[in-house]
């Protein structure tokens, strides 16, 4: 470095008759590149995500305070009507329950089995690259088709589903029907399509647990069971609860799987059997009622909100895991 | 290491029946990943008669081509393709560009706020952006962008996620010193952006662009509010397929089996590398 220095100012004269402005100047530049550069970068993600990201969500709560629909020029102000016809709204109850009834379908069985199909993997196999492929391959498949696929399957006259309850004496069941065989087929496409996905996930956090613990516990005689819920699941508890919070946003959100499966009906069904929260905003948005909409919206935030709090709770409490 | 050798010998004990259990339920478990992917293409290979058959059909038919044909007569498909290739392919570069360079100053330089600017970018990953569709739609229609690709392109040209996963990729991969030898060299930071960060970036940008590409592809909610059904996307096209009055289950899983082809494909072809993405971007979720 001393050595350095006096090199560096004896380079410099050559530049001098330029003088000192000119080097005032270009230290400003730098200056300015240094302050001014991440700024810019980091710009173009801010500018368009407030403008189509967080402007849409902010302005929401203002449109669910007016009788708002685009029929008309004018929107009058409300204040909190909506919401109040809202709570009193037995179609918006019955969109929440089925949401949860799907959401717990789906979710708790799907989190069990991605843990199990984690552990696994989670050990020196062949054909370890297959096996993740075939795993991942239902979410690279569209929840379009997932859908379209599903609902022939789950065909009350010619689907394989029911042609494999025929083998074993049940007849034609009618999943599109009932409340509960119907949340069971939706959830079922759920799972298809987020099962491997998680198991990936949660493979991932696995995969970062010292070895030495397993070789431990298995010398004093610990069965796999053991060592998956006294050892993994404790030490990938974090991961667990970024799981449980993703697939709890996920499927509260819920829309493509019930409408696609109900031909189209935004109803969810004849009977609304299995019209979700995100399909009845959806009702309303067909409807051109976008007042009415928003004020679902923003009770959905909330639901979200709160049904994630408490599994975050859960999660992080239970002690051996999830079981 | 006396230990180490002791548990191989009780896993060689205990392995063979657990073992042979472990590949039973894994190749189950790969069995029913592509069981309905399979039937589709059966049921697309045949026509509507031979659905109706008792055991239903198990092995493909010749009539695919013809229900590819009457894919392309009910809807705009060729169409709806090339919106698809072109949505996906624009929203992917974007998103690979901007969550670059937003990644590298999260990951690599130092200005005030910095902080706050990443809890905000990383807190609005878990908000979901679904909720925001009412007045994005009368964007939309302010804009006058219903019914064209705009309106698919330009909201998702960004999003939290690829900022976070470019960060955490760049903060680890991207050595300090590398950087600070280009600045003593005289490097500009745009000239380091483009020289150092860039290379460095491209494993993980390759899969932030594959990633998005699919799920932008497979996005379905949005493109049926904001598009027609004369101008779609794939998705869109496919679910007009789906609603027909009559449940014609072949000409819809025709069309499923052509739009997701593609990207299946595509994803036995780069799978590991996307599902390398996928696990790495996981571990400090």
């Amino acid at each position: 470095m001393a050595t350095r220095a006096p090199d560096r100012l004896a380079a410099a004269p050559p530049n001098r008759p330029a003088g000192p402005r000119r080097r005032l100047r270009r230290q400003l530049v730098h200056q300015l590149d240094v302050k001014g550069s991440p700024y810019a970068y980091v710009a173009p993600f801010f500018l368009l995500f407030s403008a189509f990201g967080l402007f849409p969500l902010a302005y929401t709560a203002w449109v669910s305070l007016h009788d708002w629909t685009l029929l008309r020029e004018e929107q009058t102000f409300v204040g909190l009507e909506n919401f109040r016809t809202l709570l009193a709204d037995d179609y918006f109850w019955n969109a929440t329950f089925n949401t949860l009834s799907i959401g717990v379908l789906s979710t708790v069985p799907q989190l069990l089995l991605a843990i199990w199909l984690a552990h696994l993997l989670n050990r020196p196999l062949r054909a370890q690259t297959f096996f993740r492929i075939t795993l991942l391959l239902p979410n690279v498949t569209s929840v379009v088709a997932v859908v379209v696929i599903f609902s022939q399957l789950f065909g009350r006259d010619f689907g394989m589903i029911n042609w494999v309850f025929s083998l074993v004496g049940v007849e034609g069941v009618a999943w599109t029907e009932g409340v509960l065989s119907s949340h069971f087929a939706i959830s079922t496409m759920i799972m298809w399509r987020w099962t491997g996905y998680n198991a990936l996930i949660l493979l991932a956090a696995m995969q970062a647990v010292p070895r030495e613990l397993y070789e431990a516990a298995t010398i004093d005689g610990a069965s796999e069971m053991t060592q998956l819920r006294k050892i993994t699941v404790p030490m990938i508890k974090p991961t667990i609860i970024f799981v449980v919070i993703t697939s709890t946003i996920g499927a509260m959100q819920i829309l493509a799987e019930p409408l696609l499966f109900g031909s189209y009906l935004v109803t969810g069904g004849v009977d609304r059997q299995y019209q979700t929260l995100s399909l009845f905003i959806y009702e309303n948005f067909t409807k051109l009622d976008f007042g009415y909409a928003s004020a679902i919206s923003w009770m959905m935030f909330v639901f979200i909100v709160v049904v994630a709090g408490v599994n975050y709770l859960i999660t992080r409490r239970g002690k051996g895991g999830l079981t | 290491m006396s230990a180490h050798t002791a548990v191989l010998a009780v896993r060689r004990r205990s392995g063979g029946a657990a073992r042979r259990l472990t590949y039973l339920t894994l190749a189950a478990v790969a069995f029913f990943s592509m069981l309905p992917l399979y039937y589709s293409v059966v049921v697309a290979s045949r026509d509507n008669a031979a659905l109706a058959d008792v055991p239903p059909p198990l092995i493909p038919g010749g009539n695919f081509f013809a229900n590819v044909a009457r894919v392309f007569d009910t809807v705009p498909f060729a169409l709806a393709m090339l919106n698809s290739v072109i949505v996906s392919g624009a929203v992917a570069f974007a998103v690979m560009l901007f969550s670059t360079l937003a990644g590298f100053a999260f990951a690599k330089l130092r200005f005030q706020g910095r902080n706050a600017l990443l809890l905000l970018t990383v807190g609005t990953m878990m908000v979901p952006t679904q909720l925001g569709i009412i007045p994005l739609y009368m964007l939309m229609v302010k804009l006058e962008w219903t019914g064209t690709m705009y309106a698919l392109i330009v909201p998702a040209l960004v999003n939290a996620f690829g900022v976070f996963f470019m960060t955490q990729y760049l903060s680890r991969a991207l050595p300090t010193e590398l950087l600070e030898a280009g600045r003593v060299d005289g490097c500009s930071t745009w000239g380091l952006f483009w020289h150092v960060v860039l290379p460095a970036a491209r494993p993980a940008a390759a899969v932030l662009g594959m990633l998005t590409f699919m799920s932008v592809w497979n996005d379905y909610f949005w493109p049926l509010v904001v598009l027609t059904p004369e101008n779609p996307t794939v998705q869109v096209a496919l679910s007009t397929l789906a609603s027909g009055y009559v449940n014609d289950y072949v000409l819809g899983l025709a069309g499923t089996t052509l739009g997701t082809l593609p990207l299946v494909i595509v994803f036995a072809l780069l799978g590991k590398q996307i599902i390398g993405g996928i696990m790495q971007g996981a571990v400090k979720g």
